[in-house]
C-alpha cells in the first residue's frame, strides 16, 4: 500500500511542479535562472531537462517585462507559474501584478482570465538586508483579483502549489527561504490542498494563536513550553491570507476567547492588523481580552547577525504574549 | 484671510517651500490636476519656472531620479497624475527611498516629496480609481500624509517638503475645490497629529481622505436622528497618531473605520486594530469597518457608486455600532 | 517642426484591400466622431481619447494579421478594436459604461478586452500592453503555433523601460511580434522631440538587432506594406520587427483637451495629409470605385454609426447587484 514520505519544503514544491507540468502540456516555468541552473536555491532542479526550454525559460533580468509576458501568455492559454527570485523584487512588476493581472478578469466580464502562479522567495534569518528578506504579502492581499498563498510546511507548500498551477486566477505562493530544509511526513501523491482554507494545527483551549507561515513553528514551539505550565495553547495557520478562511479563524476565538496574531512581516497595514480587525468585529462579544498582535518592528531587516533576529517574532515573544494575555 | 480651494492652497505651500529652501525643485506637471483648479499652477510657473522640470513617461526612472537628487542634496517634488502609474516606480519607493536612511546606518536621507492623486474619481475605471497609501504604509521608512482641507494642505505640504525622509502625499483628486480661508502667511503642520473634526458623544468615526468629508455629512445627517458623531481626521497614515483616535474612542465607547481603499490589509483595518488594543475595555460594541469592496472600480458610474464607502454606508454602519 | 513630417513613402496594394481598408477607415473615424458627440453632450464618463487621424496605422497594420493572430492596444485603441472585428454597438455601450458593452461597463474606453477576437486589449497604463503581447507570442512559441502578436503603443511608451526590456526578450527568443510605435507628435500634452533623446528611433529596435523601420503613418498602403513584411518575417519565425508609423491625432489628448501646445501651422499641414483623403485619392486614380461610390460608402459609415448613438445612450446600466462578479472565476 502507499505510504507516506519525509520530504522537504523546497522538494515537496518541485514535486509539484514536475506532477502538473507532466498533466498539462500549458503549465510553464518562467524566470531567472530556473532553467539549466536550476534556480538560486535549487528549487527547479531537474526540469529544465525533463521538459526542454521551450517550457522550462529563463528569462533574463527583467521582472517587469518578463512578469507583464507571463501575464499575456496566460491570457493566450498558458499557465505559467512565474518565479520572483526574491520578493523584494516583486515591487518591480507592481504594475503588471495589480493593474493587469488582477484586474484583466473583471474588465473583460469574465471573458479574459490570467492562470498564473507568481512563486516568490522571502523572510528574514539569512542576512540577506533590507533589500532581499521582506515579506510583501500585505500588498497582494490589499489587491481584489489576486489570491495570496503562505506555506508553512512542506505537506501544504507542495499541495497549494498544485492547488495554485490548477486555479484559474493570479496566485500569488510566498516561500519562507528559511523552510525550505523543513521536512514532514507527506502523503502518497502530494495530495492538493484547496486554497481558502486553514488548517488548526493544534487544538486547545485558553487562547487562539494565528500565525502565519514560519511563525507557526515558533507557535508550536511556544506552545509545547507553556503546556508545562497547564497552558491549552489552539494553533491556526491561515494558510491563504486571501482569501482568508474568516470562519476557522473566528470559530476558534469563539472557542477559547483569546487571540494572538503572529506575523513575521511588519505589523503596520499589514497581515495582523486585517485578522485582528476581522475578530474584533465578528467575535467582539465572545473575547475576553483585546486581540494581540505580534509581528515585525517598524525598520527595514538589518544585515548584522546580532541584530536581524530582533526584527520579528520568535517562541520567546509569542511565549510572553500568551502569558501576558491570559493573566 | 484670503479664499482658496485645496489645489490653490497646496500650489501656495509649495511656494513657499521653494522660497524658503534653494535646494527645492519641481519635476513633473499638472500638479493642481487637469479639472477646473488647474490653473492654481500657474503661479507656480510664474514665480519658479526655471526650477520646474517637465520628465517624459518614465515612471521608474523619474522616481529614482528625484530619489537621487534627494541623496545627493536637493529637495525634489516629484509629481506623478495619477496615483496608478506609481505602481511601475513601486521599487523605487520601497526598496530605495524608504530603505536608504537605514542602510546607510544614517549617513544619507532621502528628503524627496512624491505628490499622487488618488481615488475614485469618476469614470476613471480599473487602471486609473486605485489608493494605494496602505501598501505603501505597510514600509518602514516612509511618511504618508492626505490632505483633506485646504488649510491642511498647505501646512502639511510645507512639512512634508522639510522633511528629511521621503514622503508621499496622496490627494483625492476630487477635494481639489474645496474652498476655505487659509491663512496668507507660511506655517506648517506637523506630521502624527489627528485632528479631531467634529465633536460628538455617541460614536467615534474614525477616518482619511475623501471618507472624512463623508464622514461630516453623515454626521449631520445622523444629528437630525439624535446621533451625536465624533469625526477624526488621522491626516498622516505614518505616522499614525494614536493616542488622539484612542481618547475619543474612550469617549465615545463606539467606534467605525472609514476609508476609501479595501478592507482587506486596509487602513480601517489598522485602525481598529490599534486603537481596540488599547481602547477595549471601553467599548461598549464592536467596532465596525467601512470601506470598498474588494473589486477593481468598474466604470459605469452605477457600479462605480456601489464601491465607493460614501455618506450612506457611513451612516449605516454608525447606526449599526449604536445598535440602532 | 515634428520629425515625422520629414518621411514620406507609398506603396500600392491590391484593389480590393485598399476598398476594405478604406472602408474600415471610415467607420473608425465616424465611430470616433460619434463618440466624440457622445462625450460633449455628457454621456461618456470619465475621459475618452479618440484615434481620429490615425486611422491608416491601425487599419494598415491589422490588415496583415489573420483572425487566430493577437494584438495589445493602448488608451486610444477603438480603432484597434474595430479593425480587429470587434462589434461597434457593443465598443460603443462599453466606452458608455453600459450593461451591453462588451465588458458588461467594467473596463470603459481604457481598458475593452476582446478574447473572442485575440485583442488582449486596451490598456491605461502607457506601455501596458507590450509584455502582453509579447507574452502572446511567447505562448505560442510554446504552443508550436505559428501567430503572430502586435503590440501598439504611442511615442511616449518610447521611454518606458519595460519597451526595451521586451524589446530583448523577443528578440533572444525570436518571437513573433510586431512593436508598432504610432507617433502622434504628442506624449499627453508634451511634444515628443522635448522628451525624447536621440537622432533615430529605429535605432532603438536596431540596437537589439530587430529590423526596424519609420515609415508614413498617414499612408495605409505604407503601412500595410510595412506590415505584411513584418508579419510574414514573424510568422516564417525570424522574430520580431518595430514600426514607427509618423501620425497625427487631430484631436486633443483626450475629449475636451483645448490642445493650446499644438502649433496651428503644423495643425493645418497634418490636416491635408488625412489617411481617408489619401486613400480616397488612391482609389479614384486607380480606377478601383468611383468617386460617388467613396462618398457613399462614407455616408454609409456615417449613418451606421449615427444610428447607434440614441439606442447604446438610452441602454440600461448595469445592475449593482452584479458589482462583484468576475474578480475572481
Amino acid at each position: 500500500m502507499d505510504e507516506s514520505r519525509l520530504m522537504n519544503f523546497r522538494d515537496a514544491v518541485l514535486e509539484a511542479l514536475f506532477l502538473e507540468m507532466r498533466a498539462d502540456p500549458n503549465v510553464i516555468l518562467v524566470g531567472e535562472d530556473v532553467g539549466a541552473a536550476g534556480g538560486v536555491f535549487k528549487q527547479t532542479q531537474g526540469l529544465f531537462d525533463e521538459f526542454g526550454d521551450r517550457r522550462v525559460i529563463d528569462t533574463p533580468i527583467s521582472e517587469p517585462g518578463a512578469f507583464g509576458m507571463a501575464i499575456g501568455a496566460a491570457m493566450s492559454g498558458m499557465r505559467p507559474v512565474f518565479e520572483v527570485m526574491f520578493g523584494d523584487f516583486m515591487t518591480l512588476c507592481m504594475d503588471q501584478l495589480v493593474n493587469q493581472a488582477a484586474k484583466v478578469r473583471y474588465m473583460s466580464n469574465g471573458a479574459a482570465r490570467v492562470p498564473l502562479v507568481l512563486r516568490t522567495t522571502m523572510g528574514t534569518g539569512a542576512n540577506l538586508g533590507p533589500q532581499h528578506s521582506q515579506g510583501f504579502y500585505a500588498w497582494a492581499a490589499h489587491t481584489p483579483g489576486l489570491k495570496v498563498v503562505i506555506p508553512s510546511n512542506a505537506a501544504d507548500a507542495g499541495g497549494l502549489m498544485r492547488a495554485a498551477i490548477r486555479d484559474d486566477d493570479p496566485v500569488l505562493f510566498f516561500e519562507d527561504r528559511l523552510l525550505y530544509n523543513s521536512s514532514c511526513e507527506i502523503a502518497s501523491g502530494l495530495p492538493i490542498v484547496p486554497i481558502g482554507s486553514a488548517r488548526i494545527v493544534r487544538e486547545g483551549r485558553d487562547v487562539t494563536i494565528i500565525a502565519i507561515g514560519r511563525m507557526v513553528a515558533f507557535a508550536q514551539e511556544a506552545a509545547d513550553r507553556l503546556a508545562k505550565d497547564g497552558v491549552d495553547v489552539e494553533i491556526v495557520d491561515p494558510r491563504t491570507i486571501l482569501p482568508l478562511d474568516e470562519a476557522t479563524i473566528v470559530g476558534s476565538v469563539k472557542k477559547t476567547h483569546r487571540a494572538i496574531v503572529v506575523d513575521g512581516a511588519p505589523r503596520a497595514y499589514g497581515v495582523t492588523g486585517e485578522i485582528a480587525a476581522t475578530i474584533m468585529e465578528q467575535a467582539f462579544d465572545w473575547l475576553d481580552a483585546p486581540v494581540m498582535r505580534i509581528a515585525a518592528v517598524n525598520a527595514p531587516v538589518p544585515v548584522s547577525r546580532s541584530l536581524e533576529p530582533l526584527v520579528r517574532p520568535d517562541a520567546n515573544t509569542i511565549e510572553n504574549a500568551v502569558r501576558a494575555a491570559i493573566a | 484671510m484670503p479664499q482658496m480651494n485645496l489645489a490653490e492652497a497646496l500650489i501656495d505651500g509649495l511656494i513657499w517651500s521653494l522660497r524658503a529652501d534653494p535646494r527645492a525643485t519641481i519635476i513633473g506637471r499638472g500638479i493642481a490636476g487637469h479639472g477646473p483648479e488647474h490653473a492654481a499652477e500657474d503661479r507656480l510657473k510664474q514665480e519658479f519656472g526655471s526650477r520646474i522640470i517637465d520628465p517624459p513617461t518614465s515612471e521608474a526612472a523619474v522616481a529614482q531620479l528625484g530619489t537621487g537628487a534627494a541623496m545627493a542634496g536637493a529637495r525634489p517634488f516629484v509629481h506623478y497624475g495619477t496615483a496608478v502609474f506609481a505602481y511601475e516606480a513601486w521599487n523605487q519607493f520601497i526598496n530605495e527611498a524608504a530603505n536608504i536612511h537605514y542602510m546607510s546606518n544614517g549617513q544619507l536621507s532621502a528628503p524627496v516629496t512624491f505628490h499622487l492623486f488618488h481615488g475614485i474619481r469618476g469614470g476613471g475605471g480599473p487602471q486609473h480609481s486605485g489608493s494605494p497609501y496602505a501598501m505603501y504604509a505597510n514600509n518602514p521608512g516612509l511618511e504618508i500624509v492626505l490632505p483633506t482641507s485646504p488649510r491642511d494642505a498647505k501646512g502639511l505640504m510645507r512639512s512634508a517638503m522639510a522633511s528629511n525622509n521621503p514622503t508621499i502625499v496622496i490627494q483625492n483628486a476630487q477635494l481639489l475645490g474645496l474652498t476655505e480661508d487659509v491663512p496668507a502667511e507660511d506655517y506648517s503642520i506637523p506630521f502624527g497629529k489627528a485632528v479631531v473634526k467634529r465633536d460628538g458623544r455617541d460614536v467615534s468615526v474614525i477616518a482619511c481622505s475623501r471618507s472624512v468629508i463623508d464622514a461630516l455629512e453623515a454626521a449631520d445627517i445622523l444629528e437630525k436622528e439624535g446621533l451625536s458623531v465624533e469625526v477624526v481626521d488621522i491626516r498622516t497614515l505614518a505616522p499614525l497618531d494614536v493616542d488622539t483616535i484612542v481618547a475619543s474612542v474612550e469617549k465615545t465607547g463606539r467606534m467605525v473605520a472609514v476609508d476609501e481603499t479595501y478592507e482587506i490589509c486596509g487602513v480601517a483595518s489598522e485602525l481598529i486594530a490599534s486603537v481596540v488594543t488599547r481602547a477595549f475595555s471601553a467599548l461598549k460594541t464592536q467596532p465596525v469597518r467601512v470601506g470598498r469592496p474588494m473589486t477593481p472600480v468598474p466604470f459605469s458610474p452605477p457600479l462605480e457608486a456601489a464601491v465607493n464607502p460614501g455618506t450612506q454606508k457611513i451612516v449605516d454602519a454608525c447606526r449599526r455600532a449604536c445598535k440602532r | 517642426m515634428n520629425k515625422a513630417l520629414k518621411n514620406a513613402g507609398g506603396a500600392s496594394v491590391d484593389g480590393r484591400l485598399l476598398l476594405s481598408m478604406h472602408r474600415t477607415m471610415l467607420r473608425i473615424r465616424h465611430f470616433e466622431e460619434t463618440i466624440r458627440r457622445l462625450a460633449a453632450s455628457g454621456a461618456v464618463p470619465g475621459l475618452v481619447h479618440l484615434c481620429a487621424g490615425q486611422e491608416a496605422t491601425n487599419v494598415g497594420i491589422i490588415a496583415a494579421l489573420e483572425d487566430r493572430d493577437f494584438i495589445a492596444s493602448h488608451h486610444r485603441g477603438h480603432g484597434h478594436c474595430i479593425a480587429k472585428g470587434a462589434p461597434v454597438e457593443g465598443l460603443m455601450a462599453e466606452i458608455l459604461g453600459k450593461a451591453s458593452g462588451m465588458c458588461g461597463g467594467r473596463s470603459g474606453s481604457m481598458h475593452v478586452i476582446d478574447m473572442e477576437r485575440g485583442n488582449l486589449g486596451t490598456n491605461g497604463i502607457v506601455g501596458g500592453g507590450i509584455p502582453l503581447a509579447a507574452g502572446a507570442a511567447l505562448a505560442a512559441r510554446a504552443r508550436g503555433s505559428d501567430d503572430v502578436c502586435v503590440c501598439f503603443f504611442g511615442d511616449g511608451a518610447l521611454n518606458q523601460g519595460l519597451l526595451h526590456e521586451c524589446m530583448n526578450m523577443a528578440a533572444i527568443w525570436k518571437l513573433a511580434v510586431v512593436f508598432v510605435c504610432e507617433n502622434n507628435g504628442y506624449g499627453e500634452f508634451t511634444a515628443i522631440d522635448d522628451v525624447t533623446a536621440g537622432p533615430s528611433l529605429p535605432g532603438r529596435g536596431e540596437v537589439f538587432g530587430i529590423p526596424s523601420e519609420m515609415i508614413d503613418g498617414m499612408d495605409v498602403q505604407a503601412v500595410y506594406a510595412a506590415a505584411r513584411k513584418a508579419v510574414d518575417y514573424a510568422r516564417a519565425g525570424h522574430g520580431p520587427s518595430f514600426i514607427i508609423c509618423n501620425t497625427w491625432r487631430f484631436g486633443g489628448h483626450h475629449v475636451g483637451d483645448k490642445q493650446e501646445y499644438k502649433d496651428d501651422e503644423e495643425t493645418r499641414a497634418w490636416r491635408l495629409r488625412d489617411p481617408l483623403l489619401r486613400s480616397a485619392k488612391a482609389l479614384s486614380a486607380a480606377g478601383i470605385v468611383s468617386e460617388e461610390a467613396i462618398a457613399q460608402m462614407e455616408q454609409d459609415a456615417i449613418s451606421e454609426m449615427a444610428a447607434l448613438a440614441d439606442g447604446v445612450r438610452n441602454g440600461s446600466e448595469p445592475a449593482a447587484q452584479t458589482l462583484l462578479e468576475h474578480v475572481y472565476g
